[in-house]
């Protein structure tokens, strides 16, 4: 789960970890009025989408304007800038073509730049360790430092049992070319995120541009934050914080009935248990010869119910011009899992082919109910024959 | 001989009177695997399936002979359940649950480092040698007793690689899923290691996805193994959308080789034959074996 920049670095604000001062505006009025409150005489408008990239960006609706990140140098400013946002599509490296619409603004205060680093916290599945990562290259995008210049990026993984210690902060200070007081600065700046990322359950904690400031003070100018969530259960406030105007409504319909939904952009409709053959499923219908429209793991329990929901969801997507279920039951009875699926067919009154491939307990007891439903299911015997008529019954149907 | 499970491996449940605890232990006897009772705290002292049900771990094992451990305790108890069983000194724990939180599997990543216990999974549908013993979810009727022995991340895409395996007359030494999570008790290596070494296993089949680097890492170990045997692999997740498993951060730590395109050739390199489809797990093994 994600949330947006203030969110996050009002949580890292608890942790002791250094950001500027800033406050959340919905409309430009408020904007202004937030603006009023910070000393100035410089403010910056921030958009605030899940993405990144937002200064580079553009408004969808002003392709030759500013970015999604401006400076204001008076409150009128400030008004204006979050008129130019609030409500308007931006649209960034990140967003993909059709951008994300901005509902707030953060108005921070301005701050004195003499270094940008790069600082982010992540769990390493190679070493299984919180890896704390850091660059002088700050404010680039880390894939691009990563592919043309991987010696800048220095990498200090955390001892879980051990936990973070002063000299780990001190070896990622050093390696950034700090000196004198900004030593023990980042090194308490880097334990202080340390904290957060443990005791929220993080996946990432990024902060690009880390900056120095004149005055030699370690501050996070940007903060994104993105958490496990698989943990969120004993998070609740984190929960709190979710923006689901952010997220595709089909993966949150999904979420809803405990199934696992991506969207893709091609013709077959996948429902599979289990997320390994879902992906190879979608990969043999790719072998032969057309695309698949999403990824569906249905899980280990597929009830009628949470059938029914994926039929729903897969046939909302308007490309869809035929369905492949593919349900690899083992313990699972295949003779339920055939209720289910022609019950659901019956309920969503299905126009497009569907190809149904059950394997498992009862499997000729399955077949027997697909076939004696009346309904024109076309019943297959493996992977690659489902994939082969499934493939060819949206041919024959074109 | 097989890997990690044989006729004699004695088998304790964690979370043995809930649900999925039953069920599957029930399916285990059924099968023949040697259950010799349970775990749940608070219910130690009564019986369930015929068997005893202790509070803790480490009465278990001062009151029977136990080999191993099958978890089936919710994801938000899981990792204390793993630690029980370590320190009791339970030499394989096999954990089926899924969605048990990364910074839990950190910690039970160091816990295990110096113990004496392996864990496979969590996230897996578990371990089975066929006809002699099954921890786990995976249907034991697909099983037959032969020569492949199977590892993979996937669950279900086990059981298509079970299924092909059989139906080519060729059967399994071994199953073993490793599991889908990022952080994991035992990775593919560990698992090649011990296929190359058994006797009854002649050829292997590897199953991998995208994400994460280590089907390079078991390339770069099957190609530098003294040990050969015939290898066939596959890569779910060809058709996947980069970027959405996995945040950017977490795509630059593994080097941009997690793609799918870059799994499967650092197994051509290796000498692996590769399955372009996942329907050719069986087929492409009768040929590799051929030679």
């Amino acid at each position: 789960m994600n949330i947006h920049e203030y969110q996050a670095k009002e949580l890292l604000r608890g942790y002791g970890v250094t950001v500027l001062e800033g406050h959340v505006a919905w409309t430009p009025e408020e904007a202004a009025a937030a603006a009023a409150r910070l000393p100035g005489p410089v403010y910056v408008v921030k958009s605030q989408i899940h993405a990144g990239g937002r200064g580079a960006g553009h408004f969808a609706d002003d392709r030759n304007g500013k970015g999604g990140v401006r400076i204001a140098k008076s409150v009128d400013e400030v008004r204006a800038a979050a008129e130019a946002m609030i409500g308007h599509t931006l649209v960034t490296k990140q967003t993909g073509p059709a951008g994300k619409r901005v509902n707030r603004v953060y108005i921070e205060a301005g701050c004195d730049i003499a270094r940008e680093l790069y600082l982010s916290l992540l769990v390493d599945r190679a070493t299984a360790r919180v890896t704390i990562m850091a660059s002088t290259e700050g404010g680039m995008e880390i894939e691009e430092v990563a592919h043309h210049h991987p010696e800048k990026i220095i990498r200090v993984a955390i001892d879980p049992a051990a936990g973070i210690w002063p000299f780990d902060g001190r070896k990622l200070a050093y390696a950034l070319g700090l000196s004198g007081k900004q030593v023990a600065a980042f090194s308490k700046f880097v334990t202080a995120m340390y904290e957060a990322f443990l005791q929220l359950d993080c996946a990432i904690v990024e902060i690009n541009p880390l900056v120095v400031t004149g005055a030699g003070e370690i501050v996070a100018l940007d903060a994104k934050m993105s958490f496990d969530d698989n943990a969120l259960y004993r998070h609740p406030d984190i929960e709190k914080l979710r923006d689901e105007s952010e997220e595709d409504p089909k993966e949150l319909e999904a979420a809803k009935h405990s199934l696992n939904y991506v969207a893709l952009d091609g013709q077959i409709g996948c429902m599979v248990n289990g997320a390994g053959l879902a992906m190879a499923t979608m990969d043999i219908i790719k072998l032969y010869g057309s695309s698949p429209a999403n990824f569906l793991d249905v899980g280990g329990g597929a009830t009628k119910e949470r059938v029914t929901a994926a039929f729903k969801i897969i046939l909302s997507d308007p490309n869809v011009e035929g369905i492949l279920v593919n349900i690899f039951g083992g313990i699972m009875r295949c003779d339920v899992i055939a209720e289910g699926v022609v019950a659901a067919a019956r309920e969503v009154s299905l126009s497009v082919p569907l190809v149904v491939r059950l394997e498992g307990t009862n499997v000729a007891l399955g077949k027997e109910i697909m076939a004696r439903s009346g309904l024109p299911i076309i019943s297959a015997d493996n992977l690659a024959d489902a994939a082969e008529k499934v493939v060819k019954a949206v041919k024959d149907a074109a | 001989m097989a890997v990690l499970v044989d006729a004699n491996t004695t088998v304790i449940c964690q979370g043995f009177t809930g649900a999925q605890g039953t069920f599957h232990s029930e399916q285990a006897i059924a099968y023949g695997t040697k259950m010799v009772g349970g775990v749940t705290p608070g219910k130690g002292g009564s019986t369930h399936l015929g068997l005893p049900v202790w509070d803790t771990v480490a009465q278990a094992v001062s009151a029977a002979r136990v080999s191993a451990s099958a978890i089936y305790v919710p994801p938000a108890f899981a990792a204390d359940a793993i630690l029980e069983a370590i320190e009791s000194e339970i030499a394989l724990i096999v954990c089926i649950t899924e969605g048990i939180p990364v910074l839990d599997m950190v910690r039970v990543k160091r816990a295990l480092s110096g113990s004496r216990s392996r864990l496979i999974g969590p996230n897996c549908p578990g371990v089975i040698t066929p006809d002699a013993c099954k921890i786990g979810i995976m249907p034991g009727h697909i099983h037959r007793r032969g020569k492949i022995g199977i590892v993979s991340r996937s669950g279900t895409l086990t059981y298509e690689a079970v299924a092909q395996t059989t139906a080519a007359g060729l059967g399994q030494s071994s199953c073993v899923g490793i599991g889908g999570d990022p952080v994991k008790g035992t990775d593919f290596i560990e698992v090649l290691e011990m296929f190359l070494a058994d006797p009854e296993t002649e050829a292997i089949i590897m199953i991998g996805e995208i994400g994460g680097q280590s089907e390079i890492d078991a390339a770069a170990f099957i190609a530098g193994n003294k040990v050969k045997k015939p290898v066939v692999g596959f890569i779910a997740g060809a058709t996947a959308p980069p970027g959405r498993r996995m945040g950017h951060a977490g795509a630059v730590i593994s080097g941009g080789n997690d793609t799918a395109a870059a799994k499967f050739e650092a197994m051509r390199q290796a000498g692996v034959h590769v399955a372009e489809s996942p329907a050719a797990l069986g087929s492409t093994m009768v040929e590799a074996l051929r030679g």
